[in-house]
């Protein structure tokens, strides 16, 4: 009896969409059991974990909030995936975003006036798309691997930032400390909901997420980044250049990640801080694929990964349980992704043992 | 459906249980009082968090049945910060220790929202009515460990691991040099900035670019033991961080600066208990004892052991000052004649290095 991994023939598109959601039932049934052998109560655990932070008006917008910056930057890194484009450094991209909005809205701090946040929005993208630029170029020039170049310049963002806050951008005011001045009222995210920091950006995410459903399911540019990234020779063959969707997907992830950034300092920190972000940008490539790469996929997909911080968060508080308990949920999650995927694509076939034993007599008859 | 439902039942049924649990024995202690601690780093067993959470276990020794603690860790200097500290205030915590200088303004924006609620922060300089900041006089530490260096040190070169030029780090690199230059007027002192509070990796191999570049003395801001370990491989001596650290360098190990929380701690439980609690912002040392030594290594030779226990005295009688003139910067222009000493002031605002510290 042996057994046999094979790829199935073909893939059943609702298995493909339903994994998500398996994956995150059986990584709660897996806290479940998680939560009894560490002595809790495992149905209290997983209410502290998944059920209280949805409870009250300000837990949602607390999510809303987490996720927004996830959701994204997953939006604009998923186009760029599907074209086989892997930009890597989002996390450097929305630091550098964060720099050009959040200098100029330093630049701008005695300035009054509605046309200031729009303005340092504006920068805030064109700061990210500038930084995505480089690896764009280095691919399409000299098809320099673009995962490799973005990364390494994440590293050269935040040390730029914190050159910044360091140095010259440091508040005058403020004992030497590495922050700046606060950004004045004209610079920072109007409040949505009254009482919680759900602001603007986190309303602007979504928005993105829908503009980028459409994108990609509705025109002759969504076409050509599926076909550029499935079929490369047909893609040739059909005259759609590769040298513009490297362009197009770093441009784009590049430029929503700098958005995401700005709105992190135009919002809830309102300054620029040496870290402005725990990882966004690495988080939300975990976002993109949990997400099937799907903007909709995607927001579902930022929500449940915003919940699991705040879950482990309020199981912190609420229940006394270790902070390693976050991590160990989202790499259950992960596996479990990936376990499910990987069923749904191949399938496990347990071979009779015949074909081995004729095998051996055919090698002792020769 | 119905298996649902029949999981929701028992869910309901469970969770009102404990409810009901959970709240006997809160009402038998009515005069309990709930306490938060913010930690930015893990608890772990050394290092800066490790020194809050001590703290934090001594009020729950101090005050028994009294006292219930709260502690998140890993807590991020940033926008998530507000909602943890906004969580603790909001769950009925009445004295809530934000532990690093990143959480300032997340706690200032949860304290206007919570005006019942005593906040404490560690290392900033912001205060409100409600808010008190604290923090201990690690420079005092760094003067005695810097005259042991200046004794023990055969090449007059310390390598220092720093982690942020923010001023309590210059101010300890600045301590650090000129107290070992009381000893050995030529003593330098390297810094490698690892722009880190903790990484082992970086600050190891910081370590070991410092000792190649003849550094015979291991010192540090960061909160790993790696520089220690590095040292004691390396045949050098070193000074442990904010906990003892000679598990991990037996015989590197000459003495280590301990933070000591718990009094400070213990004093605005009890604060708060009495209703006496008021806003302040407090800078202790080692007259108050935040500011400790681990138990000399064995290594230590007699003069040196000496000199910094003259130092120690002198400090705590308030004779001796770790920053009195005549100080030069590194350009050796003169910054504080003979005979004056920095003030607290003119320390908090520190951006500047004594002549010999190279960085």
């Amino acid at each position: 009896m042996s057994l046999k991994i094979e790829r199935r023939q073909e893939l059943d598109l609702r298995m493909f969409y339903m994994t998500p959601v398996l994956a995150v039932v059986l990584t709660v049934l897996a806290g479940f059991l998680l939560f009894m052998f560490m002595g809790y109560d495992p149905f209290l655990g997983i209410y502290y974990f998944f059920i209280s932070p949805l409870l009250s008006g300000y837990g949602l917008a607390e999510l809303g909030l987490k996720a927004s910056p996830l959701i994204l930057i997953a939006v604009g890194l998923a186009i760029g995936f599907r074209a086989n484009v892997w930009n890597i450094g989002a996390e450097g991209q929305l630091t550098m975003g964060a720099v050009a909005g959040g200098g100029l809205a330093l630049a701008l701090i005695d300035v009054q006036g509605f046309w200031v946040l729009p303005l340092i929005c504006i920068a805030g993208i064109l700061g990210g798309m500038a930084w995505a630029a480089i690896p764009a170029f280095l691919k399409a020039r000299w098809d320099v691997n673009e995962i490799l170049t973005s990364l390494m310049l994440t590293y050269v963002a935040t040390l730029f930032l914190s050159t910044l806050v360091f140095g010259p951008w440091k508040d005058p005011m403020g004992f030497n400390f590495p922050q700046s001045e606060m950004f004045s009222d004209s610079a920072i995210l109007p409040i949505v909901l009254e009482g919680t920091r759900l602001h603007l950006g986190v309303i602007v995410a979504l928005l993105v997420a829908v503009a980028g459903w459409v994108l990609m399911t509705r025109t002759i540019i969504g076409f050509q980044v599926r076909v550029v990234g499935q079929a490369p020779a047909a893609a040739a063959f059909a005259g759609f250049s590769r040298k513009r969707m490297i362009w197009l997907s770093l441009l784009t992830s590049g430029g929503l990640a700098g958005l995401a950034g700005l709105f992190e300092v135009a919002g809830p920190i309102g300054q620029l801080i040496p870290s402005i972000s725990p990882g966004y940008g690495f988080t939300a490539i975990i976002v993109a694929f949990l997400g099937r790469l799907h903007p909709i996929g995607i927001i579902g997909a930022g929500l449940i990964m915003a919940l699991s911080y705040i879950g482990g968060e309020n199981a912190q508080v609420e229940a006394g349980m270790p902070q390693a308990v976050t991590g160990l949920f989202q790499g259950l999650l992960l596996f479990f992704l990936l376990a499910s995927d990987f069923l749904a694509r191949y399938r496990i076939r347990f071979e009779a043992p015949t074909s081995r034993t004729t095998a051996r007599k055919e090698a002792s008859a020769q | 459906m119905s298996d649902f439902n029949f999981t929701r039942r028992t869910f309901l049924a469970t969770s009102s249980a404990a409810a009901l649990t959970m709240g006997a024995p809160m009402a038998f202690a009515a005069e309990q009082i709930k306490i938060g601690f913010v930690y930015v780093g893990p608890v772990g067993d050394h290092g800066w968090t490790h020194g809050h959470d001590l703290g934090r276990k001594a009020v729950e020794k101090k005050f028994g049945d009294k006292v219930k603690t709260t502690f998140v860790e890993n807590v991020a200097e940033g926008p998530d910060a507000e909602r943890v500290i906004r969580q603790l205030a909001s769950s009925g915590h009445q004295l809530i220790f934000t532990t690093s200088f990143g959480f300032m303004n997340p706690t200032l924006k949860v304290a206007k929202q919570f005006p019942n609620v005593k906040f404490e922060h560690a290392t900033g300089y912001k205060t409100a009515p409600n808010v008190s900041v604290y923090n201990a006089r690690f420079h005092q530490g760094r003067a005695v460990i810097g005259t042991i260096a200046g004794h023990m040190s055969k090449s007059g070169v310390a390598g220092y691991i720093a982690s942020f030029p923010i001023p309590e780090v210059v101010m300890g690199i600045n301590a650090f040099t000129l107290a070992a230059q009381k000893v050995n007027p030529t003593f330098k002192t390297k810094v490698v900035w690892v722009n880190s509070w903790y990484d082992p990796g970086k600050e190891s191999d910081a370590t070991k670019t410092l000792i190649d570049q003849g550094a015979d003395m291991i010192t540090q801001h960061t909160d790993s033991p790696a520089p220690l370990q590095v040292a004691e491989s390396r045949g050098v001596f070193g000074f442990g961080q904010a906990s003892d650290m000679k598990a991990y360098a037996p015989r590197a190990q000459l003495t280590s600066i301990l933070d000591d929380w718990s009094d400070y701690y213990i004093q605005r439980t009890q604060d708060v208990m009495d209703g006496t609690w008021k806003s302040q912002n407090v800078w202790y040392g080692m007259k108050e004892g935040m500011v400790k030594f681990a138990p000399d290594g064995d290594s230590i030779t007699d003069a040196a052991r000496d000199a910094a226990e003259k130092v120690r005295k002198g400090i705590l009688d308030g004779s001796m000052h770790a920053f009195t003139g005549p100080i030069k910067n590194q350009k050796g222009e003169e910054m504080l004649p003979a005979g004056q000493s920095l003030t607290d002031e003119q320390l908090a605002i520190m951006d500047w290095y004594v002549q010999g510290v190279q960085s």
